[in-house]
């Protein structure tokens, strides 16, 4: 018993979850095809026209055979009375051989004269006639006496006609084993004083059967009819929606990238008239695009020409500027120092001109990544190295905790070298001589290096516009290495075309931490960092990358 | 000493500098005059900026090389990857990006200039070829090969010490006179340029080594 119940319950699960996959396909269907929509809204419609008309007719065509019915029916009595009152008239109402008397003139109803035209006239089909002596209510002496199944005859019919009127009445009466519905007809017949009703019970068979034949061809005709609406709703609508579907697919391919696709146009109608419009955007906005590759263009070029043009004269001025400061022992005192200040800031000013020149060759994006597999300790301990003389020279100790093992990434080495330094740069700048900590690690997807200071720290909401270009925290301190306030910019901007993070974190007095994070692979996407910055969990999935200016 | 460059102020800077650093200078100022001078003066070293009138300074390049084995380093304002190697496939031996310090130009300069110092019957053999130091040739077979002098400095540091590996950095500093890390690629491009005149099939060297990772040496002897 249990397992049948188990099958039962598993069949009915199957089955539960056969029609949710089915209605969801239907649902996906529904949301997908305009052609599906319109064809169903249809079909639904019209079945509702189509049955409500359906019924309406079927029921003015029974009422109609009814009414015919009924009023050759009636005829029909009236010729029958006039015939049964002629036979009866000359009996005697005592007489024995009433019975029998009776009996004839049912049989002159059932058999008719061949030359009784009336009848003929009639035309109300066959029927069974009753003829009854007596009411039947009354049950007074020589009563009762009747011919024919007057048990078909309905009690209200009887007891309208017993009342003297003319009455007819519809019934459903037993005909053996199948029913039979029948029109009764029913008046008195004044014989000889004699009070006596003759009933004519009319079968409805033929007129049933004509329903039903109309019935069945009114059904027939609905569902032909439906199907035509499906079939001609989905030819319309396939008129609409078949060019609809190209533009769409031409409209992906164009946003895929494929500029050159535009709608073949065909005659003046709404289709055309979308496919000129929308060939019109196209090109504008294949315009707009070439626009802005001539503007990249132009920008790579001034990029070179200014890179040109301002260096030569900085050279002849740099090489100048040197041999004054080499002499600068000759010179007046003032001249000496003017010297000196004339080198310094041609150093910054080289410096500024070179980051200015990378950010807009970033910008506009035509730097390259020349990425091979490298040791990022190698590429760290270099950039580290670079800064050693600057650090000794502010009394700051740098400490490296470097892995154990080699960690080979697919990187840029002289841009990650440039990432680090810019970094230490800073920390060497805002460390107030504190020791300056740079921690190297790796997994399986990532590398990571992590630059932290002990020193002014940064004040909530900062870690972000740190990479602002040319900010300042504090714009009262002064810049102890000169730096040319790009750095940051250009090393977030190096780290985002490895694909890679590049995120700050602090607190003031403290002290803060810049994290890289680069994908060992090029073209990965990165989830996590090796390592914690402050405050954060290392294997956030969604690690905030700062957003700087500029940054696409 | 040479100077090609179109910026009359840094034409004559560069000329005080030299001067006094006890170089003879002359300048030209266009690349079409600078084959001539070069016939004409045979410079023993040429400071060509790349980006001329009348003609790109990588043509002046090409055009200096086919002919003269004589040193020649570039000035570009451009430090762009492409331009650089561009220079030195077209036959320049170094290159000084602008602004740079004129110490930095004339530290440059000497190195180019600089003769090694050799035993006056110095001669190596590395298979077939025969390299007279002090006669600064190369021949195989009885045929000589030419090489600039950057190149037979180069093929001179690896065969001296045959089996020694000699990483790009090292080679820097022996053969370019560079104390800091340096553009490595100036190694690949003269290693290229020196098999294609030293190897019987380039494809397949077998005087100047590459060991993956590492660097360079010289093939058996």
């Amino acid at each position: 018993m249990r397992s049948l119940a188990g099958r039962l319950a598993d069949s009915l699960h199957r089955a539960t979850s056969q029609a949710r996959e089915l209605a969801a396909v239907a649902g996906t269907m529904w949301r997908r095809s305009i052609q599906v929509r319109v064809v169903a809204s249809t079909v639904a419609l019209s079945s509702t026209v189509v049955l409500v008309l359906g019924m309406v007719l079927q029921t003015q065509i029974a009422q109609r055979l009814i009414d015919n019915k009924t009023q050759a029916a009636l005829l029909q009595a009236e010729n029958s009375r006039v015939l049964v009152e002629s036979e009866l008239g000359a009996v005697d109402p005592s007489s024995a051989s009433l019975a029998g008397r009776l009996t004839t003139a049912v049989d002159r109803l059932t058999n008719p004269d061949p030359t009784g035209e009336g009848l003929a006239a009639a035309n109300a089909g066959a029927y069974e006639p009753v003829l009854v002596n007596g009411g039947y209510s009354a049950g007074a002496a020589g009563g009762g006496q009747k011919v024919g199944p007057l048990d078909d005859v309905p009690a209200v019919l009887r007891a309208a006609v017993e009342r003297g009127a003319l009455a007819h009445k519809i019934t459903t009466v037993q005909r053996g084993s199948a029913s039979v519905t029948m029109l009764a007809v029913g008046m008195p017949v004044d014989s000889a004083g004699r009070s006596m009703q003759l009933y004519l019970l009319f079968p409805l068979t033929a007129d049933q059967r004509t329903l039903l034949l109309v019935q069945s061809t009114l059904v027939a005709g609905g569902l032909v009819l439906l199907v035509l609406v499906a079939g001609i709703a989905s030819l319309v609508t396939r008129q609409v929606v078949v060019p609809v579907r190209q533009a769409a697919e031409i409209a992906e391919r164009f946003a895929g990238g494929h500029l050159e696709e535009r709608i073949a146009v065909v005659g003046e109608d709404e289709m055309a008239r979308l496919g000129t419009s929308f060939n019109e955007m196209a090109a504008s906005i294949q315009r707009q695009i070439r626009r802005l590759e001539e503007f990249g263009e132009l920008q790579r070029g001034f990029t070179s020409d200014v890179s040109h043009e301002l260096r030569t004269p900085l050279t002849t001025v740099r090489m100048a500027a040197d041999l004054l400061y080499d002499s600068r022992d000759n010179l007046h005192p003032t001249l000496h120092r003017s010297a000196e200040l004339l080198v310094n800031e041609l150093d910054r000013f080289e410096a500024l001109l070179a980051d200015l020149l990378e950010i807009s060759r970033l910008d506009a994006g035509v730097a390259d990544l020349h990425s091979e597999t490298v040791d990022v300790c190698s590429t760290v301990t270099h950039a580290v190295s670079a800064v050693r003389a600057v650090a000794d020279r502010a009394g700051t100790p740098l400490e490296l905790d470097l892995p154990a093992e080699e960690v080979f990434a697919e990187i840029d080495p002289r841009r990650v070298e440039r990432i680090v330094r810019n970094l230490l740069t800073n920390a060497l700048d805002h460390g107030e001589g504190r020791p300056v900590e740079v921690t190297v690690a790796a997994d399986s997807g990532a590398i990571a290096v992590l630059v932290r200071d002990h020193g002014i720290g940064l004040k909530p909401g900062d870690q972000d516009l740190v990479f602002t270009r040319f900010w300042r925290g504090d714009p009262s301190r002064d810049r102890r290495t000169g730096g040319t306030g790009l750095g940051l910019s250009i090393s977030l901007e190096d780290a985002r075309l490895h694909g890679g993070w590049l995120q700050a974190c602090g607190t003031p007095g403290e002290g803060s931490a810049f994290r890289l994070t680069l994908p060992r692979r090029q073209g990965t996407p990165l989830t996590s960092s090796p390592l914690p910055l402050d405050g954060q969990d290392a294997t956030s999935p969604t690690p905030p990358v700062p957003a700087g200016p500029g940054g696409q | 000493m040479l100077v090609v460059d179109d910026d009359p102020a840094l034409a004559e800077m560069l000329t005080i500098v030299l001067r006094s650093e006890g170089f003879d200078t002359a300048v030209v100022s266009e690349g079409t005059k600078a084959m001539p001078a070069v016939r004409e003066l045979k410079p023993d070293v040429v400071l060509l900026d790349l980006m001329l009138p009348g003609m790109n300074g990588i043509d002046v390049c090409k055009a200096i090389r086919a002919e003269f084995g004589v040193p020649i380093v570039m000035l570009t304002a451009k430090s762009d990857t492409v331009d650089v190697v561009l220079g030195l496939e077209s036959g320049a031996d170094d290159y000084v990006v602008k602004p740079f310090k004129p110490k930095e130009l004339v530290a440059r300069l000497r190195t180019r200039l600089r003769r090694t110092d050799a035993d006056p019957d110095e001669h190596l053999t590395l298979g077939d070829l025969t390299i007279d130091v002090p006669g600064h040739l190369v021949s195989r077979g009885g045929r000589p090969i030419l090489l600039t002098p950057l190149e037979f400095d180069l093929l001179l540091a690896l065969v001296r010490k045959p089996r020694q590996v000699f990483t790009r950095e090292v080679l820097l500093e022996q053969v370019w006179g560079y104390r800091h890390a340096a553009d490595t690629r100036l190694v690949n491009v003269h290693v290229q340029r020196l098999r294609s005149k030293v190897e019987r099939d380039p494809e397949h060297p077998e005087v100047v080594l590459t060991v993956r990772g590492v660097g360079y040496k010289a093939g058996a002897p």
